[in-house]
């Protein structure tokens, strides 16, 4: 058979596809970019931040630190200057001096005066060494030439940590003297660990060797050597980022303190600065991944929607234009048969005429009259005008509804009518049609043409269903007050449930493969619906189909 | 009864003449609407029987003017073709009853022609 002229204007899954990946990207992609930037550009500020605050604390420390060692040195200054060496040499007044300042300064242990040999002349303080010899010490020679001096902090002999501050006295005479003083460390120490450090923060001092000077936290104890490498000189606070081979990242703040062996140091962990960052973050990417299923949601759900809607509508309109093109088809058949018809009345009528005439010669003329074989012979002649007649009458009424469109019918007869089409085949197959037409139907305005295919097609398809010998049953009754409803019933093979939704959709077929289009329901379908009815199948595999069409009584 | 039977199968309407002298009813056939009318002006019909479909001119036309020029003749329309168009305007003008499809029978057509002879006296 031909193609169908009509098929799918587009192609729906290509079109679904094509629909969300665009969406999705020109909604996604936009959300995704300023998500990212916001991102980069809020960790990137917030490390400026850690950087910026570690370094201020590292700033301000190493002020508390030189200031707290500028005041000691500048305290011995002032007693060197204030006091002539004969009253500093005198171990009274010296130790007068050394209870005023563990009084005022605190952290002071001892005091000594060591002359330009290199001997400690007075000594006041908790161990006795007067008259010790520091001509050869490193430390000595440094204050001579330098003026004052800050030692590292060290266990010395007092087994405790203690540091030395030496400052230089000169005469007008050119003679000099040094005074010595000892400090302990544990109100240096206090000044580190009374910092307030956020992010396991550990502050410390190490000399230029990387020996730690004061306790750290993290990074060794006291006396040993650092376990971060020391940082380089600068002359001003310096913050740097750097990963330790366990893989911690640290923020490391550094300051040299000017006119000491010292290195102040701050360190951080990263991790612990930024953990209000990460839950941010987590907060901001599970909003983004919520965000971004509900707009994939509402895009697939939309274009799904759309689509079928689409696609509907293109079904729709593939459906409208088979049965316009059916109509049509049926029309012009009804013309041809019409016009048939009409050639063969007209002969037809001849016969009819003539056939009369000689029956009429018979009838009134005696001396035809005995010839029973000849009267017999007209008689069948008359009948079979009289069927051919039927026949063609039957074509030019079937004609007739192709161009009709509302007119009042009674549905029995439509029935009636309909079967005669078809009652030859139904006489070959022994197929039993009984009528079951209920009385009170009243005559209903409809499209007899229509109604007319609805019938042919329904019951052509349970002749096709049906084996030799089969039931057909056609009734038809009121249903409700304005509706009549027609069902027709044959015993045929049925249908399947799977099949059964679908057999009123275009280009469903079984019989493919025998010739069918698939189009006969569809249009069946349609034509009730134009009707302003209703189409209902059920069926059982091997047991039979029962259609029930339901129409208005009065088309609206 | 004198009838007029036009229609333009001679072979139909000659024998159907014969036919209905048989039957005693006088009964004039022509093949063309200008005979049709010729015959009428010349002879006063109780009835004509016209095809709906004449050559050069529609039955429903010659309808018309042979009302003009015999208002008492009474008419039956006889049809080969089915159309909607024909059907309608044939039973508006003769009424459902008084338009035949070919192939006719003749006691039909002689009940018919009857009942519209006895009608004529009616005052409707």
């Amino acid at each position: 058979m031909a193609p169908l002229p009509y098929r799918r204007t587009c192609q729906f899954r290509r079109l679904w596809y094509g629909v969300i990946s665009l969406t999705s990207v020109v909604a996604l992609f936009p959300l995704i970019f300023l998500a990212v930037i916001d991102y980069r550009a809020t960790q990137h500020d917030l490390e400026s931040e850690i950087l910026l605050r570690t370094s201020r604390l590292v700033s301000n420390t190493r002020r508390t630190i030189s200031y707290f060692l500028e005041e000691r040195k500048s305290a011995l200054d002032f007693i060197i200057h204030d006091n002539s060496f004969e009253q500093c040499a005198d171990p009274g007044r010296l130790a007068s001096i050394l209870d005023r300042l563990k009084q005022t300064f605190g952290g002071f242990i001892d005091l000594g005066l060591i002359d330009p040999l290199g001997i400690q002349r007075v000594y006041v303080g908790p161990y006795g060494l007067t008259g010790k010899d520091y001509s050869v010490q490193e430390w000595y020679r440094e204050v001579v030439t330098q003026g004052t001096y800050i030692s590292d902090i060290f266990l010395g002999y007092r087994n405790i940590p203690h540091l030395v501050v030496a400052v230089k006295y000169a005469s007008e005479s050119g003679s000099y003297c040094v005074l010595r003083a000892t400090l302990d460390t544990k109100k240096f120490n206090k000044l580190l660990s009374n910092l307030e450090m956020a992010g396991e923060g550990d502050a410390f001092i190490i000399n230029h060797q990387g020996i730690l000077q004061t306790p750290s936290r993290f990074h060794g104890k006291v006396f040993e050597k650092i376990s971060l490498p020391i940082p380089k000189y600068a002359p001003k606070t310096r913050v740097y980022e750097w990963e330790t081979p366990e893989g911690t990242e640290l923020i490391i703040g550094y300051r040299y303190i000017k006119d000491s062996p010292f290195i102040l140091m701050v360190t951080k962990q990263k991790s612990e600065l930024m953990k209000p960052w990460y839950n941010t973050r987590k907060k901001l990417i599970g909003f983004l991944v919520i965000s971004m299923v509900i707009i994939l949601m509402v895009i697939f759900g939309g274009t799904t929607y759309m689509v079928n809607r689409i696609y509907t509508a293109d079904q729709k309109l593939i459906m409208t234009l088979h049965q316009v093109e059916y109509s049509n088809k049926m029309a012009s058949l009804g013309r041809l048969a019409a016009g048939v018809a009409h050639e063969i009345n007209n002969p037809l009528a001849i016969i009819n005429e003539k056939a009369g005439l000689i029956k009429d010669l018979l009838t009134f003329k005696k001396e035809y009259a005995q010839d029973h074989t000849l009267s017999a012979a007209i008689e069948v002649i008359l009948s079979s005008v009289k069927r051919c007649g039927r026949i063609t009458k039957r074509l030019l009424g079937f004609a007739r509804h192709m161009d009709v469109s509302i007119q009042s019918i009674h549905v029995g007869e439509m029935v009636s009518e309909v079967l005669e089409f078809l009652h030859k085949e139904a006489e070959y197959r022994a197929i039993t049609i009984s009528l079951d037409i209920s009385d009170d139907i009243p005559q209903i305005e409809t499209d007899a043409g229509k109604l007319q295919q609805i019938l042919l097609n329904i019951i052509n398809n349970a002749f096709a269903a049906m084996e030799k010998g089969g039931n057909l049953e056609i009734s038809a009754g009121m249903s409700g007050d304005d509706r009549v409803s027609i069902t027709i019933t044959d015993d045929g093979c049925g249908i399947s449930q799977a099949n059964l939704k679908q057999i009123f959709e275009p280009f469903f077929s079984t019989k493919t493969l025998a010739g069918g289009t698939g189009l006969g329901l569809s249009i069946t379908y349609g034509l009730v619906q134009e009707l302003g009815g209703s189409i209902d199948v059920k069926s059982e595999e091997g047991k039979g189909t029962a259609f029930t069409v339901t129409l208005p009584l009065a088309m609206g | 009864m004198r009838v007029l039977l036009v229609d333009d199968e001679s072979e139909l309407v000659s024998t159907l003449a014969e036919r209905l002298a048989i039957r005693g009813i006088q009964a004039d056939w022509v093949t063309e609407a200008e005979d049709a009318l010729r015959m009428a002006e010349a002879n006063c019909y109780d009835v004509a029987v016209l095809d709906i479909r004449l050559p050069g001119m529609s039955g429903l036309d010659l309808q018309n003017i042979m009302k003009s020029k015999c208002p008492d003749l009474k008419f039956i329309f006889m049809t080969g073709h089915g159309s909607q168009g024909d059907f309608q305007a044939g039973t508006t003008e003769a009424g459902p009853d008084y338009y035949l499809v070919k192939p006719v029978s003749i006691e039909e057509l002689m009940e018919k022609m009857n009942k519209l002879t006895s009608e004529s006296g009616d005052p409707e």
